[in-house]
């Protein structure tokens, strides 16, 4: 097994940013969060990510401002290192941690304070800890699940909350999160029944006492203070965000319908921004306490996505479960969701132990303009329908064309599209009642209104077993279907058995066709042994012993990806099928199985020339670990281009901000005073180098981002519309990568792909007159094998054909156009 | 243990009284306890709450209102009358009419000198205590409408009044309103209530000048009196605060809701080391299901009565050491006296009632089963007698002789005796004559041959009267030598019918040979008052109970503590029986075993078996249920003398007849909360 010392496993796009609690900066422009191994600086007006601060080699485990430059922010990470940014630059300084209690395996949260406290027992969990006033400092942690310790550090004694912790009621007061007052000697704690208790007079006389209050019905996620200390918020499953008044409990307010369950809150510190992070991965942003402003969604990792990964033809966005009964389309490229489509259609009911219809399967045409779903409901018998829905160009979404409800006796275990690209597509599923059936698009008569619907065109089976899995190869002309431990190869197009392989021991539990030059090999994995089929010749090619837990096929290289599931940690391979021998292997990838993985093809190819890297020269390979954490490989040069791409983006951004009118003034008068300073320093003999972030550089600088604000806001539109030839002008200037088309960019590999396949088709074909005749006999001779045409005329479920419009969430293809051209025009107006 | 026939007795239907009032004397440590029907309860609280006396209450006679003023007790009522207490006797010693209709509340000044009342009229009225009655002093300004709730200042100087809408303070010394300012207006509530108005229950002045208010909106508010400016609301309930009570030092207030919970607010300052403190609400004690109509503050404790008749002490943990007695939260609901007698020979039991007296013959079953099981009854328990009493004042005590031939019962006016006569399924009742000697009596108690009825009088002493047909004639007074003045409250013979013992809330147990209508002895005096108490019927050993859970078994004849008390006072009795807090309310013995004591509690039965040795510190004390699973050795070394059974709950009598059946007499809590009026509406989530 080769090293690959230039290919990384990270987070990259789709990541957690709701990991941490995000900040709020002072004058509440941005918002930063963790993201994977970046941090994100987020604008709090357009919810646009402005930044990313690239650096941490590992996940980002903590962030906080620095209290004494508020431009800056603080970061650690699980590496090992604590970073200090300069969130409108980049990285300012580097630090390794110095302290020996730190390793990196536990979560820590950073504090800037000149006192090293160790303490112990203490919960991983941030929630848990929290600080209160300045130099009175009071460490607030709780330990073990029953009692909360205060310990003053000025002081230096520790008071221990303790609740009780035997009986019914114990099993549900833990502590759950807390925060202190930012005034008073206050702490309050949420518990896991839902109460808030208000700690107070905590003094080292054993004379404390608490105040309960009572709305939520299941525990507190989420506490908060504002800056003030007049209220307190607090959140939790309900999704209603509580702003209880301090000191009149009683009296509270609510903003319901945030949409999922709150994780984490935060107040930007002049009180005007509350900031919601959710479960789903959403940070929602609230204006005066009331208002929803704008809402940051990453991709949602739901409790676990039951479809495959797949990526949208159309949009390149990656396609999975996101919120309960919907689909999420979420662009990797930009990291961002681009819309939600609701596929069940019916409301989310937030309880436990209530069975709900779910979105288990979903696949999507070689062209996106047909979207297969299932869903599922497994209360007492097993419910299921199958949805087609068609693009609509018009509105830009997928449009409900089909249900069929009960389109199998059984669980589905796969469906999958034919790639053939004429018009009339294939769907064929699979499901565990022992059948496989294909759907066509039928047209209706022109006579009646009716629009084009799905209906059944096959049945097929095989001696009554269940099948597992299905593929189609690339071209579409076959198709193979998995029973048990016999792999079937079909025609589509007559729909007659065309061979059966098998090679046991062991059921087969994947399939794929191999790709381009190797599309003659067809590739089974079972849970002992990965097969490689040679279809010319009908026999095993090579086999070798893994435990597969996934194959992928790259759909732009004869590249392979299988995941191989160790005991606990995953390795990969990647192989073309016509060489046994894997170019590229990767062990303890990851832990747990891997079972959800896509091949997003690339925008523009890379031309890495280093062998172990080339296969990720077309495609980037995304996996999902089983806890739900979205990884990809990067390699070297992609890093570095990356890192340089950073830091060209930042100046232009900073360059962006000083070119305003009111900031050319500003930024002439400040440099003159910065000229006379320089002179009167010199004069005066001794250089004074002015410490970073002064008081009279910091005061103009703000003075000029806020006033920059309060314009930028103010622009007329119309300037944005007469300045767009030249922002496109700029933005070919830009260091940004523009989309160019596909085609002209595929190298020669790509140009022969399709003669190849072209070539074994014919080959296959010989082989299909061959084995038809051989069938044929088999036919005749065993009866169990159904393939006439007669079951198909007569299919047992009613195909429904309702058209009601699927909830058309516009794609946010268009998205509102970053700050960075929209200013680049008012530099050319303004200079003389 | 042994095995019983036991008669479940569930027809007592036994209802306490809404508690309306309540005071506590913090030098005596009494809480002077006021029900709806008039009774009055004193509760030690340096004895375990123990009910040391009880004063019946009367018809016409509400109590709204109860003061301390120094060691007297004084209430009122909507009547309109003052009343003062003798504690000694146990009956009201005066009435003063206030004129000024219904008196809604009464307040001493700290130094126990006046008396203010507020009443219907408007008025508030000064009384001045002078020895052995009040004298009218002055009237101050009269206000619009009725007079609630009245606080004085600790310097006596100034008195905060509550009525509709209003608080004012008064200069006592004029009895002139202080300033125009003083005059709080309080808030109405908001909403469609906007046109009732607002009426203050309680007001609480403290020292520092500030007045904190409860009212009918459901608020407390804080006021500054000398401004007269409101500081601070707190919105506790959307119904009523009944009432306030503020801690001696004034850091710690409590407010209690017609939703049955009490609110604490604490004195406390918002950051450490700053001095200024303000009031802020803290804990939410929820023990009762009705209105909280009455609060004491006491130094370590919550106590609260309301309409549900439950007692509630609910200690502050911060301010008692955690699993000591004190901590235990402790509810009365039952009277710590027997409300039961039985007719042990008959198989008859007589209920006492306020107002009337029922006996009943108990049922009777042919049937033998195995432990546990339930007999189904060929005879079914029948009522023979509702008796009415005569005149306003209620019974304060009943008995029926161990024959079933004879009854008496007490109010505080008069002493009546009957005669039963039973023909098969008729009975017939005869009035028998008492001499006039008997005005009242505190305990009523027959001898074991029901020749003799015993009649405790005041200051411990005891009449003594022969009874036989239809005739009752005065034989002697029995008086104690001692200087006691206080009211028997245990009375008990032997069934030889040698001794008698009373015992009082003194704590000191007489003993008297009967043979020789003589003064025996007094037990030497124990610091906790005896609840329970009994004779041997063979031994001549007294064994007494007392509220801390001691034992004491003393030896008449030999007038010393016999050897197993001595032993048992020795070793110490068991922590968990020690940390019980309700107290013995009834001594027997077992006719068959001598060396058996029956002495049951509210929770539980227990059976002493002498002969056993006493269970060790470390031992469980109910260990009943294991040694039933136990092999017969591992039994005999595990029993202990302590024999405890829990299945029976809510006990008010347990009686072992002559038969050898046992009577258990439960009165279930739930069946005295369904007979309670319907509680506040409360918004409860999910309903």
């Amino acid at each position: 097994m080769v090293a690959h010392a230039d290919t990384r496993v990270v987070h990259r796009g789709g990541s957690k940013i709701n990991f941490r609690a995000p900040v709020i900066t002072q004058d509440s422009r941005f918002l930063i969060c963790v993201s994977g191994e970046c941090i994100k600086v987020f604008s709090t007006s357009t919810e646009e990510c402005i930044h990313h601060l690239q650096g941490h080699k590992e996940l980002v485990t903590g962030l906080v401002l620095n209290p004494s430059n508020h431009l800056q922010v603080f970061s650690c990470s699980e590496d090992g290192t604590i970073r200090l940014w300069d969130f409108t630059d980049g990285p300012f300084a580097t630090f390794g941690l110095v302290s020996l209690n730190l390793p990196p395996s536990v979560e820590q949260h950073v504090m800037v304070k000149g006192h090293t406290i160790v303490f112990q027992s203490v919960s991983t969990d941030p929630k848990c800890i929290a600080f209160g006033q300045g130099v009175r400092m009071h460490a607030l942690t709780h330990s073990l699940t029953h009692s909360l310790t205060h310990s003053h550090t000025v002081f230096g004694w520790c008071t221990m909350f303790a609740l009780g912790t035997s009986g019914e009621m114990a099993a549900r007061n833990a502590f759950t999160c807390v925060a202190c007052h930012p005034k008073d000697d206050c702490i309050a704690t949420g518990h896991g029944d839902g109460k808030i208790r208000l700690w107070r007079n905590f003094n080292q006389e054993k004379e404390y006492t608490f105040s309960t209050v009572h709305w939520h019905h299941s525990g507190v996620n989420a506490l908060c203070f504002t800056p003030e200390g007049t209220n307190l918020l607090s959140g939790g499953l309900e999704s209603v965000l509580v702003q209880w008044r301090y000191g009149q409990e009683g009296q509270k307010d609510f903003l319901p319908r945030l949409g999922s369950s709150i994780k984490e809150i935060v107040v930007s510190p002049d009180g005007s921004l509350f900031c919601t992070s959710h479960t789903d991965n959403k940070i929602t942003v609230i204006k005066n306490c009331t208002k929803v402003s704008a809402v940051i969604q990453g991709l949602v990792h739901g409790d676990g996505v039951k479809t495959a990964l797949m990526v949208d033809p159309r949009t390149k966005a990656l396609v999975l479960n996101g919120k309960p009964g919907h689909l999420q389309f979420y662009s990797l490229q930009r990291d961002q969701q681009l819309y939600n489509l609701d596929i069940v259609q019916q409301e989310y009911i937030n309880q436990s132990n209530l069975d709900q219809f779910e979105v288990v399967k979903a696949a999507l045409d070689s062209r996106g303009s047909w979207l297969a779903t299932v869903e599922q409901r497994s209360a007492k018998e097993v419910e299921i329908s199958l949805k087609l829905w068609a693009f609509d160009e018009h509105t830009q979404s997928f449009v409900l064309n089909t249900t069929i409800s009960a389109p199998h006796d059984g669980p589905i275990s796969e469906i999958c599209f034919s790639p053939s690209s004429q018009n009339s597509t294939t769907l064929v599923s699979v499901s565990l009642d022992g059948h496989f059936k294909a759907w066509q698009l039928t047209q209706p008569d022109p006579s009646d209104d009716e629009e084009a619907s799905w209906s059944c065109d096959f049945v097929g089976d095989y001696h009554s077993l269940e099948p597992k899995c299905c593929c189609f190869s690339a071209d579409g002309s076959l198709l193979a279907v998995s029973f048990k431990e016999v792999v079937t190869v079909w025609s589509p197009a007559s729909w007659d058995l065309l061979t059966t392989l098998s090679q046991p021991p062991g059921a087969i539990q994947d399939l794929c066709f191999g790709r381009l030059s190797c599309s003659k090999y067809l590739l089974g994995a079972t849970d002992k042994n990965l097969c490689c089929w040679n279809l010319l010749t009908c026999s095993l090619e090579w086999s070798t012993a893994l435990d597969v837990s996934l194959l992928l096929a790259d759909p732009l290289s004869e590249n392979v990806a299988a995941f191989c599931g160790a005991e606990k940690t995953t390795d990969l391979f990647v192989f073309r099928p016509s060489e046994p021998r894997p170019h590229f292997s990767q062990q303890a990838l990851c832990t747990g199985r891997v079972t959800r993985a896509v091949f997003a093809p690339r925008d523009e190819p890379l031309d890495g020339c280093e062998e172990s890297s080339q296969w990720l020269n077309r495609s980037q390979l995304y996996f999902l670990t089983h806890n739900m954490e979205l990884l990809t490989f990067l390699t070297k040069p992609e890093e570095e281009r990356l890192m340089a791409l950073s830091k060209q983006v930042a100046p232009t951004i900073d360059d962006s901000v000083a070119m305003t009118p009111f900031y050319l003034l500003l930024g002439k008068h400040r440099k003159r005073q910065e000229e006379e300073r320089d002179i009167l320093s010199s004069q005066s003999g001794v250089r004074n180098l002015l410490p970073q972030g002064s008081v009279a550089i910091k005061e103009v600088g703000d003075h000029g981002d806020d006033v920059h604000s309060i314009l930028l806001s103010e622009q007329p539109t119309e300037v944005e519309m007469e300045s767009e030839k030249e922002e496109e002008d700029s933005e070919e200037e830009g260091a940004s990568v523009p989309p160019r088309p596909e085609h002209e960019s595929s190298d020669t590999g790509a140009k022969l792909g399709p003669v190849l396949t072209k070539a074994e088709h014919r080959e296959l074909r010989g082989v299909k007159k061959l084995d038809y005749s051989w069938i044929r006999g088999l036919v005749t001779s065993n009866p169990v094998v159904n393939t006439t045409k007669q079951m198909v005329k007569t299919p047992k479920q009613r195909v429904k054909t309702p058209k009601p419009m699927a909830k058309t969430p516009k794609p946010m293809v268009k998205t509102p156009k970053p700050m960075v051209k929209t200013t680049k025009p008012m530099v050319e107006t303004t200079n003389p | 243990m042994g095995e019983f026939k036991v008669h479940r007795v569930r027809f007592f239907d036994y209802m306490p009284s809404a508690i309306s009032a309540m005071a506590f004397n913090v030098h005596t440590e009494r809480l002077a306890v006021a029900r709806a029907d008039g009774t009055v309860e004193i509760y030690n609280f340096a004895d375990n709450c123990f009910q040391e006396k009880v004063i019946p209450g009367k018809d016409g006679r509400t109590v709204e209102a109860l003061c301390w003023a120094g060691q007297r007790l004084f209430s009122t009522g909507l009547n309109g009358e003052i009343v003062e207490y003798d504690l000694e006797n146990l009956r009201s010693k005066y009435t003063v009419e206030a004129y000024g209709g219904p008196v809604w509340t009464i307040s001493s000044n700290s130094q126990g000198t006046q008396l203010a009342v507020g009443c219907e009229d408007g008025t508030v009225k000064i009384f001045e205590l002078v020895e052995d009655s009040i004298q009218f002093q002055s009237n101050f300004d009269r206000l619009k409408s009725r007079v609630l709730s009245l606080s004085w200042h600790p310097s006596g100087t100034q008195i905060a009044a509550g009525t509709m809408d209003m608080i004012r303070v008064f200069n006592v010394t004029t009895g002139e309103t202080c300033t125009a300012l003083l005059q709080m207006m309080v808030d109405r509530a908001a909403g469609a209530n906007k046109k009732k108005e607002v009426a203050v229950w309680s007001v609480v002045f403290l020292s520092d000048n500030t007045v904190i208010s409860g009212d009918s909106a459901g608020k407390v508010q804080v006021w500054d009196s000398q401004m007269g400016t409101l500081i601070r609301t707190h919105l506790v309930t959307k119904w009523d605060v009944m009432a306030l009570a503020v801690s001696r030092d004034e850091s710690s207030l409590l407010a209690g809701t017609s939703e049955g919970s009490v609110v604490q607010f604490q004195f406390i300052s918002a950051r450490l080391d700053q001095p200024d403190k303000e009031w802020q609400r803290t804990r939410t004690l929820r023990s009762h299901s009705h209105d909280v109509r009455a609060l004491v503050h006491t130094d370590t404790a919550a106590v609260s009565g309301g309409n549900d008749a439950h007692l509630v002490v609910r200690p502050f943990m911060e301010k008692v050491v955690k699993g000591s007695k004190e901590s235990a939260p402790c509810k009365i609901t039952f009277p710590h006296r027997s409300l039961v007698s039985c007719g042990k020979k008959a198989g008859i039991l007589l209920f006492q009632f306020p107002e009337r007296l029922e006996v009943w013959r108990l049922g009777e079953s042919n049937e033998n089963g195995i432990p546990g099981e339930e007999l189904s009854v060929t005879k079914k328990p029948e009522a023979l007698i509702h008796l009415k009493r005569k005149g306003d004042d209620h019974i304060c005590c009943s008995t029926l002789s161990p024959c079933g031939g004879w009854l008496a019962y007490a109010s505080a006016s008069s002493v009546r005796l009957f005669q039963l006569q039973y023909d098969n399924d008729s009975i017939a009742l005869t009035k028998v004559k008492l001499p006039k000697v008997l005005r009242w009596a505190n305990q009523l108690c027959f001898s074991a041959d029901s020749s003799r009825l015993f009649a405790s009088f005041s200051q411990s002493s005891v009449l003594v009267f022969a009874l036989s047909k239809s005739e009752a004639k005065y034989v002697h007074t029995l008086k104690p030598k001692s200087v006691s003045k206080q009211a028997v409250h245990l009375m008990s013979t032997s069934d030889d019918g040698q001794w008698l013992a009373t015992a009082n809330s003194d704590c000191e147990v007489h003993v008297y040979n009967l043979k020789k209508l003589k003064y025996h002895c007094t037990v030497p005096v124990y610091g906790s008052c005896p609840s329970a108490m009994a004779i041997h019927p063979t031994g001549s050993n007294v064994v007494m109970v007392h509220a801390d859970q001691k034992i004491f078994e003393y030896s008449l004849e030999q007038k010393e503590y016999t050897e197993w008390s001595r032993s048992l006072a020795k070793k110490g009795l068991h922590g968990s029986w020690l940390n019980r807090v309700a107290p013995v309310t009834h001594v027997s013995f077992s006719a068959s075993n001598p060396d058996y004591i029956i002495l049951h509690d509210m929770n539980m039965f227990c059976i002493i078996d002498k002969s056993l040795p006493l269970p060790e510190k470390d031992s469980d004390l109910c260990n009943q249920n294991q040694l039933r699973s136990m092999n017969e050795a591992a039994r005999v070394k595990d029993s202990h003398a302590f024999k405890i059974c829990e299945m029976f709950k809510n006990l008010l009598c347990v009686g072992l007849m002559e038969d050898h059946s046992l009577v258990v007499v439960e009165r279930p809590l739930l069946d005295i909360a369904t007979r309670l009026p319907a509680p506040v509406r409360q918004k409860k989530f999910a309903t």
